[in-house]
Parts: structure tokens; C-alpha cells; sequence
């Protein structure tokens, strides 16, 4: 029986995306198709014990599903027009219950486009694409979607319903983009995506500072992007997660402390993930389009390339941060691109660009722009300062384990503080 | 699908306008007016007078309570609206994109709302 359970699981996790998006163009109604394959899976696991798992378990239950969504058009008769389309679209692709049914006659191969177009519209507040995109693509239950983000699940629930009623009662198209409105529309979806990844990669509060499922489920995200919609900047952000999450076990010690890049074990980083991010980091660079997350995938290609922390190209990647202070200017690149410069042409060269940027008073409440500075600081042997920046640091982060790390820094260099 | 487009702008910038950004506003709105005309697609489209000219209506206790000016003080005030007969909210959305509703430095938006769909009366 434990078989059954993770087979329909694995089934579950790995197509969900695809049949639901199918099952919302059928009916129109994301509620529809949600209970349809919900009813779908329930049906599998109450059959499959007695007849075995099908040869193609996803055609299965992307069957069984449509016609759940005939069954609630003929009972959903107060909704007429809603119902007459279902009852055209749905017998137009009628199929039978046997095994080695192609499931791609209910699955238009647009359908998971439309879909991540549709989470991610604009009309939707962030909290809403991020939320639904996890919801439809990305598999996750609400529970699992409540918890990652630190939210009570009725919240999340909530804000579920909202977004889903906003898409029927505004009438959000459930189509791809036209071309003319593609690039701005698939920057959201990019925007999306990279949001959950960095939810995933540095929690911004509670105790943990990674949550690994978010890091992975931003990462199949980015791989179904690319797979339905080839473009260098959605391979680049493919990249960059990649490179990022090769690290993931490297960043955070046994004892759940914080392990900044220079001092991190590379022989824990995850080789497999880095060739993978660095072939595409070329790959997407090879189209001649570059753009931000090509240009910060870069820039992490040089970080994981590096046999060990000294060995780093710390003049590339100052420039790397130079084009991109170019193309996407910000206070955070700013800062970076000057801790580079500290690191490649010196730390005094690099501090006075950092408190230039400080007057500016853009990353006044930024910790880790206290926290560069302090590093910086430190090594030069300035430890009052650096004590000083270290605690503007404290008082600017939530999360115990960046906590525990600018204490750790603090009492090496004021050790009586 | 019918949506009501809320054209909001602020009323002192377009009153310090030049006339040569009045008249590209008013060219702007010709051109939405004339294109989703022609299309058949519009329900109805007016400017309001300035809400200097409001006077807003309370019922409180069975009476009608009225105060001089908007129901409240907002940086950007109604100056009219536009009804257009869409196939989806993108549609609606596009045309919303190019109603002037900002001059002289001033800022301006408009509000895309779905217009209810009432059942309809029997005869």
C-alpha cells in the first residue's frame, strides 16, 4: 500500500502542473480543475489497489479528470455558459478509461505556459503570484506553502481564494501573452521565480536560513520556463539558481552557524548543480543578449569555478558588477561591486566607496551593507569601528542564524562587548 | 465584458497645464474615443467638472447630510470615466495605457473595474 502511496505521490508532484493547467482550459475555473484533479487522485488511489498502476499513471488520472469536469458541468447547470463550453471543449476530447491513453490529446503543450503567465499576471499583487504559482505548478499543498513563507495557513488560504476570484471576476485571460506584451509579462514570471528561489536560499526571518523545497521548487520552475519558452535571461536565472543552490550545503554549519563564502568547505558544494550552471551560463551568454540575471550568473560561475576563496577572479567580478550597475543600477550592486574592488584593487579603496554609498543613505537600513562594512573594517584592523558596524548590522536582521554570525564577528572584535 | 475606466488625475497640475499639453491631452482622448468606436466597442466615455463643483450626500439618521466639495480629499481627484466592451482584462488594460491622465508634473492613473453583470430583467 506504501507502494501505491508514493507512486501516485511522485505522479502527483511531477504532473500536477501539466494536468491541472490542461483541466483549468477545459473548464475555465481554477476551483473546477483543482476539485476534478483532486477527485482524480482520490479515484486512483481507491482503484489502483485493485487493478494496478497503469502504464501511464498521469493519462489515467488526466482522464479520469476531465471527465469529472463533464460530470460537474452537467450537475453546475446555473452556470450556463461556463457549462456549455466545458460540455464542447470536453467532448471534443473525449477518451476512454484504458491504459496507454495519450494524455497529450487533453494537454494542449501551451497549457503550463498559460498557466505561469496567468499566476504571475500583473493584476495580481506579488504575494498572490508567488502563492498561486506554488499552488498550481508548483505542486506544494497550502500547509507547505503557509509554512515556507511564515504565514498562518488561513492567511494563505485566503489568499488563495482572492487571487483566484480575481482572475474570474476581472476576467484574466488564461492565454500566452502576444508578443508585444511577452517581455515585460515574462519578466514577472522571471521575478517570481528568482522571489520564491531567494525565500528558499536566505529566510529574511524565523530560524532556519534555508528552506531547501522553496531553493528546489524555484528550480523546476526555472527548468519548465526554459523548456516551454528558450530565452538567455530565463536561462541565466536557471543559472544563477543553480550555482546558488550548488552551495546550499556548504553555507550552514553542523551546528547551524552561518559559514560566509570565503570560508566555506567547496568540497561540500554540489558538482553536479555547478557544471550544470556553468554550461548554462555559457550557453545563455552564446545568444548575445545579456541582461541582469545572465550578468549575476555570471558572476556566480566566477565565485563556484574557483578552486578556493583566495583564488577568486575578484577583478571580474568587480566588472561583472560594473555592467550590471550599468544595465540595473542599485544600491545593492553598488555595494557589492565595492566590496569586489576591495577585495581586488584593496580594502581602503573598496571602504571609501562603500561609505560613499553609505552617504546616500539608501542602505542605511540595509544590514549587509553594515555587515561589508564591518568586514572590511575588521580586516584592516579597525575593530572599534568595525564593533560599532557590527552592531548596526545586529539591530537591522531578524533571523537567529545571521544573529548568531554578527555576534560571532562582534565578539571577535570587541571581545568584551 | 464590460469595464468602467476610472480616469483619475491631479486637478491643479491639469489646471496650470499649457495649451499646447491641453490640446495633446484632448488629442489623446480623441484618438481612444475614435479607435474603440469604431471597434464597437465603446459603451460611453465623459469628463467631469472638477471637484470643486462636487457636493457629496450623507444619509444619517433619515437625513440628508451634504458637505461642499468630494466624499474625501485624495492627491488625485475623478475627471472622468470611459466604459468599453472587452474580451478580458488585458484588453481593457491596453486601452487604460494610453488615457493621458498626467501633465505639467503631475501624477495620474487610471482604475480598471470590471463592470457587474446584473441578471437580466424580465420584460
Amino acid at each position: 500500500m506504501d507502494d501505491l502511496h508514493t507512486a501516485v505521490e511522485s505522479v502527483f508532484r511531477r504532473e500536477a502542473g501539466r494536468i491541472i493547467a490542461g483541466l483549468i482550459r477545459a473548464s475555465g475555473s481554477f476551483d473546477l480543475a483543482e476539485e476534478a484533479m483532486q477527485d482524480a487522485f482520490a479515484a486512483a488511489l481507491a482503484r489502483w489497489p485493485a487493478q494496478g498502476v497503469p502504464d501511464n499513471p498521469a493519462a489515467w488520472i488526466t482522464a479520469v479528470a476531465h471527465r469529472k469536469l463533464i460530470d460537474y458541468g452537467r450537475r453546475a447547470r446555473t452556470r450556463r455558459d461556463k457549462a456549455d463550453d466545458l460540455l464542447r471543449e470536453t467532448e471534443a476530447s473525449r477518451v476512454e478509461e484504458a491504459p496507454g491513453v495519450d494524455a497529450d490529446t487533453m494537454s494542449f503543450p501551451d497549457d503550463r505556459l498559460r498557466l505561469i503567465f496567468t499566476c504571475c499576471h500583473p493584476a495580481l499583487n506579488v504575494e498572490a503570484q508567488v502563492a498561486l504559482t506554488l499552488r498550481t505548478l508548483g505542486g506544494l499543498t497550502t500547509p507547505e506553502i503557509a509554512r515556507a513563507f511564515l504565514v498562518p495557513e488561513p492567511t494563505l488560504a485566503q489568499r488563495l481564494v482572492r487571487a483566484k476570484r480575481k482572475i474570474q471576476d476581472a476576467r484574466i485571460p488564461y492565454e500566452v501573452p502576444p508578443e508585444h506584451l511577452l517581455p515585460g509579462r515574462l519578466a514577472s514570471v522571471q521575478a517570481v521565480i528568482y522571489l520564491i528561489f531567494n525565500e528558499g536560499y536566505a529566510a529574511t526571518a524565523g530560524d532556519g536560513l534555508i528552506r531547501p523545497e522553496l531553493c528546489s521548487e524555484a528550480i523546476r520552475l526555472g527548468q519548465t520556463l526554459c523548456e516551454l519558452m528558450p530565452d538567455p535571461e530565463s536561462t541565466g536565472l536557471l543559472a544563477l539558481m543553480l550555482l546558488h543552490d550548488s552551495r546550499r550545503g556548504a553555507r550552514v554549519s553542523s551546528e547551524g552557524e552561518l559559514v560566509p563564502l570565503d570560508e566555506q568547505d567547496r568540497s561540500r558544494w554540489d558538482a553536479g548543480r555547478i557544471r550544470e550552471g556553468l554550461a548554462l551560463v555559457e550557453k545563455a551568454l552564446r545568444r548575445g543578449r545579456i541582461g541582469p540575471y545572465q550578468l549575476q550568473a555570471a558572476i556566480a560561475a566566477l565565485h563556484t569555478s574557483a578552486p578556493a576563496a583566495a583564488q577568486t577572479d575578484w577583478r571580474q567580478v568587480a566588472a561583472l558588477y560594473g555592467e550590471l550597475s550599468r544595465i540595473q543600477p542599485s544600491p545593492v550592486v553598488a555595494l557589492n561591486q565595492a566590496v569586489a574592488v576591495a577585495f581586488s584593487e584593496g580594502l581602503q579603496t573598496g571602504l571609501r566607496m562603500i561609505d560613499e554609498l553609505g552617504s546616500s543613505g539608501d542602505l542605511a537600513s540595509y544590514y549587509l551593507f553594515h555587515a561589508a562594512r564591518a568586514d572590511i573594517l575588521r580586516r584592516l584592523g579597525r575593530s572599534p569601528e568595525a564593533a560599532d558596524a557590527y552592531r548596526r548590522a545586529l539591530s537591522l536582521t531578524a533571523n537567529a542564524v545571521e544573529r548568531r554570525y554578527l555576534r560571532r564577528r562582534l565578539h571577535e572584535v570587541a571581545p568584551d562587548s | 465584458m464590460r469595464y468602467m475606466l476610472l480616469v483619475y488625475s491631479n486637478e491643479n497640475s491639469m489646471e496650470a497645464a499649457s495649451p499646447e499639453e491641453r490640446a495633446a491631452i484632448r488629442a489623446g482622448h480623441a484618438a481612444v474615443i475614435g479607435e474603440t468606436s469604431q471597434r464597437g466597442i465603446l459603451r460611453g466615455a465623459e469628463p467631469l467638472e472638477p471637484t470643486r463643483t462636487a457636493t457629496t450626500v450623507r444619509v444619517q439618521q433619515g437625513k440628508a447630510l451634504l458637505t461642499d466639495g468630494p466624499f474625501a480629499e485624495t492627491k488625485e481627484q475623478l475627471a472622468g470615466y470611459y466604459i468599453l466592451d472587452c474580451k478580458d482584462l488585458d484588453e481593457a488594460l491596453e486601452w487604460a495605457a494610453r488615457i493621458p491622465t498626467a501633465c505639467a508634473g503631475g501624477s495620474g492613473c487610471i482604475e480598471v473595474r470590471p463592470i457587474r453583470l446584473m441578471p437580466q430583467a424580465s420584460a
